[in-house]
Order: structure tokens, then C-alpha cells, then sequence
């Protein structure tokens, strides 16, 4: 099969979804007003609340959303073939996370654009609310540590990516600078600052620097997710503006410039897909298919991640309500597109079948350095660039946003620290240091705790991370549904995509509480059981809601009548 | 139309500068309008607890302020005359 082919099938689709299924959501679902006043108009203060153009918020949703994992999941589930891991992420982007994330956007700016959370308490009830803060924070615990090992097993295998990735820090601290003091202006900043990303992509593979095999009785690889928690620490309290922002913004320009060259080297090289269409022949180990598929590719498809974006800070800043459309569902689509590209890449990026078993000789093998070998592959032969610094440039777009969202998670997850402070009337857990503290120490707990010396428990925990998110999907997917019962408006739309998605994350939590107990692996048992008591409290709540808001919807209507 | 086309190239460079702009600062305005705020704060209190003859609560926090008055009082001490900075303990230049 070829690639190109592929691509161009993948992107049509996903444009249908957008030009048509996207128009009859909005329109007969949704509703969505031209007229109607939305809070960045209501509330407008020029801090939180600001109606923002859609092309620009639009730009700010798909870079919030993108972190690693679109990449890294589709990169992991080829192993079961293309073809599933291409139909998940086409279908799931066009039915579920495009519908997922307009919908968020729509709820909150229906309700004062509160959070997905708080809106969890007001339409569903209390109880619901206390899961929803547990499971986002297991989330963001197990992003945080996941991307740590995800970056430092990159800096292990491309020694010529840790100097760009190390100095894109620097370059966004100069850049950050140059803007805050005004000392040039923004597009010159902006031009800069990519040049010299490039200008280091470049000179990396000239100055390779790799971590010794041990360092002070630690693996290398230990090393590097120690130093990117003190990094992530660092950032996390610093102001935004010296680091995050120009950080987030140059890589937000860099993800265009990245994925323009993928699909170019894509469409000019037309490589064929060496995986198999359907692997039937998967290694010893391997999960089944069903269900596993649908939590292994989280974002890419749908992922609950983009719901507390969505209704965080996007929603604050719609100017009109019918860009939720534009915004929520083509952001859905802007990160289909890159795990489309990933797919190809990690199935097309290999000169023969035995190269490609070879690298996914296990389940959980291939992942980000499948993605990185094979695109490397692609933009050497596709557009002459030497494989070396192909793979560098990939190395880095990968480690950039698996950073950046780290760095983010790890300020979140101080916040709920800070959150429990006031809540449970803990003076020093309010203050930032100890609130980060914590927050690093939980983190460092479950990437040394479940992955013993060589500080990996963060990718034991992936599929684990995929359950925890697709609940929050469910969970914002719930919330969806009670007000579209409420308003007494079709909710199929939502209704079965939720359903789907919690027989498809319950299945797979006792499919592998059943693995963890028969390894004796008792910590994450625990963790697994904490997320299926969380999954079933959610169906539960579920059923309870939509049964309650359905009485009331009928007894409104025979009120009325 | 060199004048109407070189009108419409300035015109569409204005916008893509509209565009670089917003993209930069649509995501952190709130933060950074915040921590401007928490700065004022800071600084309110400490220009009142001065004047009040309050014994400040702030001054452990100034010297986070110090990046940003250091300018400020460069400025201020050059506009009164004064070539250096007058105070011994405080010297920008």
C-alpha cells in the first residue's frame, strides 16, 4: 500500500468530517448561535476573559493539545498492523474527539465558561466532581512521568538531539527577553528564534553528547529523567513569560514547520508501507487488539486532555459561538493529521518487513524511536536531507512537545497541590516551593517506584495513562450528554461515543488488572484498581444522571403541555 | 498600482504581525496580567507602609523587584541630575 495514497484517503476523510458531520453537529446538536453572548463578551476583563480571533485561538487550542502523545500512541499500536491503528485515528477524529472537543467548548461557554470540572459538579452532581479532580490528577501524574521517560530514552538513542533540545531552552529564555524588554520586534523575534532552533537541529549531529553508562551508581537514562524533573521544577515556577511562553511559541511554529516537511517528504517519496495491513504475527506478549487499540492511541483519536484545554482557557476566549466549530473540531482534526503522520512514518519508514518487526520486537518497542528512524527514512529519501539530521529534527519536535507539556502538567499538578492546601487548610502545602515540591516527589515516586533504579515507570504506566484519559473523555462526554437530555435534544451523537469508550476502558483495566496480579505487580494493581473504581463510579454516575435529567425533561414537557 | 498594491502589502504584513502577536500572547495573557497585578500589589503595599511608617511586611520581597526598578531608577537618578546613584547601598551604575 502506499503511503501517499494512504495520506491523501486519511486526509479527505477527515476534511469530510470536518465539511459535513461537523456541520450537522453544530448545526442540529449543538445548536451553535451566531447571536448568542458568549463569556469572552459577557465577562471581558483583558486577562482571562478576551474575545480572540479564531485563527489565533485556534492556533492556541491545537498547540495546548499537541504534546507527545499523538506521536507516541499510534507510533506503539501499529504493532497490531495499519490498518486498525489508521481507521481508530480517521474515525475517532471525525466521530468522537472532533464531536468530544466542540462540545467542550460549547457546555462550558453555555455555562459562564467554566471549567470541565466544576461543570461536572453543577450538572452531574458532588460525587462526580471528587472522581473528576482524582483522575485528572492521575492523569497529569502519569503525562508528567511518562514524557520524562519518553525524552530521556530519546536523549539515550539520539545523542545528537540533546543539544538542541537543551539549547532550545536557552534560545526561548533569549528570546523571551528580547520580547518582554521590547528590544526587537515580534515577526524579526519570531524568525530568529526558529532560524537558530534550525541552526541547532543542524549543528547537532556535529557535537553528540551521551550520558556515560552510569553516572554516581545511577543508568544514564536515570540521570536524564532526574535532570528534566529539576528542569520541569525550574520552569514550573519561573514567570511565564521568561520561559513557557516564548518556549511554547517557538515550538508551536516549529510543529507547522515539522509537519509541512513530513507530509512533503511523504508526498514526494511515496514510500510503501513495509508493516503489515493487519499483523497477525505479533510478538509474544502483546495485549489483544480489543480494547487495548483504543486506549493505546489517546490523543490522535480522542483524549480527555483536550477537554480541560477546551474548556479551561479556549472557551474564555471565543469571540462567537459558531467558531467553537472551527476551533474544537478542526483542533480535533490538526491533531489527527499528526498522528496520521505518525502512523506512516512508523509503517513506511523502513526498507523491509524484517527491519520493521525488528524494531517492534515486544509490545510497548517502536514508539517515539519508530517514529524518529522511520521519519528519518521518509525525509532523507523523500527530500535529500542527510538521514542524521532528519532524525535529529524529528528527535527535537518530539522532545520539544513531550517538554513543553511536561513542564506545563508539572504547574497544574502544583495548582491541585495548592488546591488541596486551601481545601484541607494546609498552610505550606499553599506555597509554591513545598505545592512543587510534592508535586516532583509524586512523580519521581511512580517513574522509580514502578520502574525501580532505571527510573522508567513512566512507560509501564502508559496504557495505564490511556485508560485514565479516555475516562476523562467519558467523564466530559457525561456532562455533554445530561445537557443535551436536558435541553430535550437528540444525544446519540454523545451517548454512544461515551458508551463506547467506557466498555472499551473497563475491558481493558481488568484485562490488565488480571496481567499486573499474575506479574505480582502490586503497585499497579493499585493504580488500576483506583482507575476501574473511578470507571465504574462513572457509568454509574452515568446511568444516574441521564435517568434523573430524562424525568425531568418529561415532566417539564408535560408541564408545559 | 504600485501605490495600491505596495498599500495592500503593508496592509496583509500588518495583519500576519496582528496574527504573530496574538498567537504569542493569546495563551499566557491571564498569567501574565496576574503576575502584573501581584506585582502592583506588592508594590502598593510597600509604597504605603513606607509612607505610614508601618514596619514594612514587604521588604523581603523587594529584591525580587530589583530587575525591574533597576532601570527605573537609573532613569530617575539621571533625570534629577545625579550622574551615579546617590545611595551607597545601591549603586545601578
Amino acid at each position: 500500500m502506499s503511503a501517499a495514497i494512504l495520506l491523501l484517503i486519511g486526509l479527505v476523510m477527515m476534511s469530510l468530517g470536518y465539511l459535513v458531520y461537523s456541520r450537522f453537529i453544530a448545526k442540529h446538536i449543538y445548536r451553535l448561535d451566531p447571536d448568542f453572548r458568549t463569556p469572552a463578551h459577557e465577562f471581558e476583563d483583558g486577562i482571562d476573559f478576551v474575545p480572540t480571533n479564531r485563527f489565533v485561538l485556534w492556533g492556541h487550542h491545537f498547540t495546548s493539545v499537541a504534546g507527545a502523545a499523538p506521536i507516541v500512541g499510534p507510533a506503539i499500536a501499529v504493532i497490531w498492523g495499519w490498518l486498525p491503528a489508521f481507521l481508530w485515528v480517521v474515525m475517532g477524529t471525525i466521530f468522537f474527539a472532533g464531536v468530544h472537543d466542540m462540545g467542550a467548548i460549547w457546555a462550558s461557554v453555555r455555562n459562564k465558561a467554566k471549567s470541565v470540572g466544576s461543570l461536572t459538579g453543577d450538572v452531574v452532581g458532588k460525587r462526580a466532581r471528587s472522581i473528576f479532580m482524582i483522575v485528572i490528577f492521575l492523569v497529569l501524574l502519569m503525562v508528567n512521568a511518562v514524557f520524562a521517560v519518553v525524552i530521556a530514552k530519546l536523549m539515550m538513542n539520539f545523542p545528537t538531539a540533546v543539544l538542541p533540545v537543551w539549547g532550545a531552552i536557552v534560545v526561548a529564555l533569549i528570546v523571551g527577553q528580547l520580547i518582554y524588554r521590547r528590544i526587537i520586534s515580534l515577526p524579526v523575534v519570531s524568525v530568529i528564534g526558529v532560524v537558530a532552533l534550525y541552526a541547532l537541529i543542524w549543528a547537532g549531529p556535529s557535537v553528540p553528547i551521551q550520558m556515560p553508562a552510569e553516572v554516581a551508581g545511577m543508568s544514564g537514562n536515570a540521570v536524564w529523567i532526574l535532570l528534566l524533573f529539576l528542569y520541569a521544577g525550574i520552569a514550573s515556577v519561573l514567570p511565564v513569560w521568561m520561559l513557557l511562553q516564548p518556549r511554547d511559541y517557538i515550538n508551536g511554529l516549529q510543529l507547522f514547520v515539522g509537519l509541512l516537511i513530513l507530509y512533503g517528504a511523504i508526498a514526494l517519496l511515496n514510500p510503501v508501507l513495509v508493516a503489515p495491513m493487519i499483523n497477525n504475527d505479533v510478538p509474544a506478549g502483546t495485549p489483544s487488539l480489543l480494547p487495548l487499540l483504543f486506549v493505546t492511541i489517546a490523543c490522535g483519536a480522542i483524549s480527555g486532555f483536550h477537554g480541560l484545554v477546551a474548556s479551561g482557557t479556549t472557551s474564555k476566549q471565543l469571540n462567537k459561538e459558531t467558531d467553537a466549530r472551527f476551533v474544537g473540531y478542526f483542533g480535533a482534526i490538526g491533531e489527527g493529521c499528526l498522528s496520521l503522520a505518525a502512523i506512516l512514518v512508523a509503517c513506511a519508514g523502513f526498507a523491509s518487513l524484517t527491519d520493521w518487526k525488528a524494531m517492534y520486537s515486544a509490545f510497548g518497542q517502536g514508539g517515539v524511536t519508530a517514529f524518529v528512524q522511520g521519519g528519518a527514512y521518509v525525509i532523507h529519501n523523500g527530500l535529500g536531507l542527510p538521514e542524521v539530521t532528519a532524525a535529529t529534527l524529528l528527535t527535537v519536535m518530539a522532545a520539544l512537545f513531550a517538554g513543553t507539556t511536561m513542564d506545563t502538567g508539572l504547574r497544574l499538578q502544583r495548582y491541585i497541590f495548592q488546591e488541596w492546601g486551601e481545601i484541607y487548610n494546609q498552610q505550606w502545602m499553599k506555597k509554591p516551593l513545598p505545592a512543587t515540591l510534592l508535586a516532583i516527589g509524586s512523580c519521581l515516586l511512580l517513574a522509580f517506584g514502578a520502574g525501580g533504579a532505571d527510573g522508567s515507570g513512566g512507560m509501564i504506566i502508559w496504557p495505564l495513562f490511556g485508560t485514565t484519559n479516555q475516562l476523562l473523555a467519558g467523564l466530559t462526554l457525561l456532562v455533554i450528554t445530561v445537557m443535551l437530555v436536558h435541553m430535550r435534544r437528540p444525544m446519540w451523537y454523545t451517548l454512544l461515543p461515551l458508551c463506547f469508550l467506557l466498555i472499551m476502558t473497563v475491558l481493558a483495566l481488568v484485562l490488565q488488572l488480571k496481567t499486573f496480579f499474575e506479574q505480582e505487580n502490586y503497585f499497579l494493581l493499585g493504580l488500576d484498581i483506583v482507575v476501574l473504581v473511578a470507571a465504574i463510579l462513572v457509568a454509574l454516575e452515568c446511568a444516574a444522571a441521564l435517568k434523573r435529567h430524562r424525568a425531568l425533561a418529561a415532566a417539564e414537557q408535560s408541564d408545559a403541555s | 498600482m504600485p501605490a495600491e498594491r505596495g498599500d495592500n502589502w503593508r496592509a496583509w504584513l500588518s495583519q500576519a504581525r496582528f496574527f504573530l502577536e496574538e498567537s504569542y500572547s493569546a495563551r499566557y495573557r491571564g498569567a501574565i496580567a496576574r503576575s502584573r497585578r501581584d506585582h502592583d500589589d506588592l508594590f502598593m503595599l510597600l509604597v504605603f507602609s513606607e509612607m505610614m511608617g508601618v514596619p514594612n511586611p514587604a521588604s523581603y520581597y523587594t529584591l525580587e523587584l530589583q530587575p525591574l526598578l533597576l532601570e527605573r531608577f537609573h532613569d530617575w537618578h539621571r533625570r534629577m541630575g545625579m550622574e551615579h546613584s546617590p545611595l551607597d547601598h545601591f549603586r545601578c551604575c
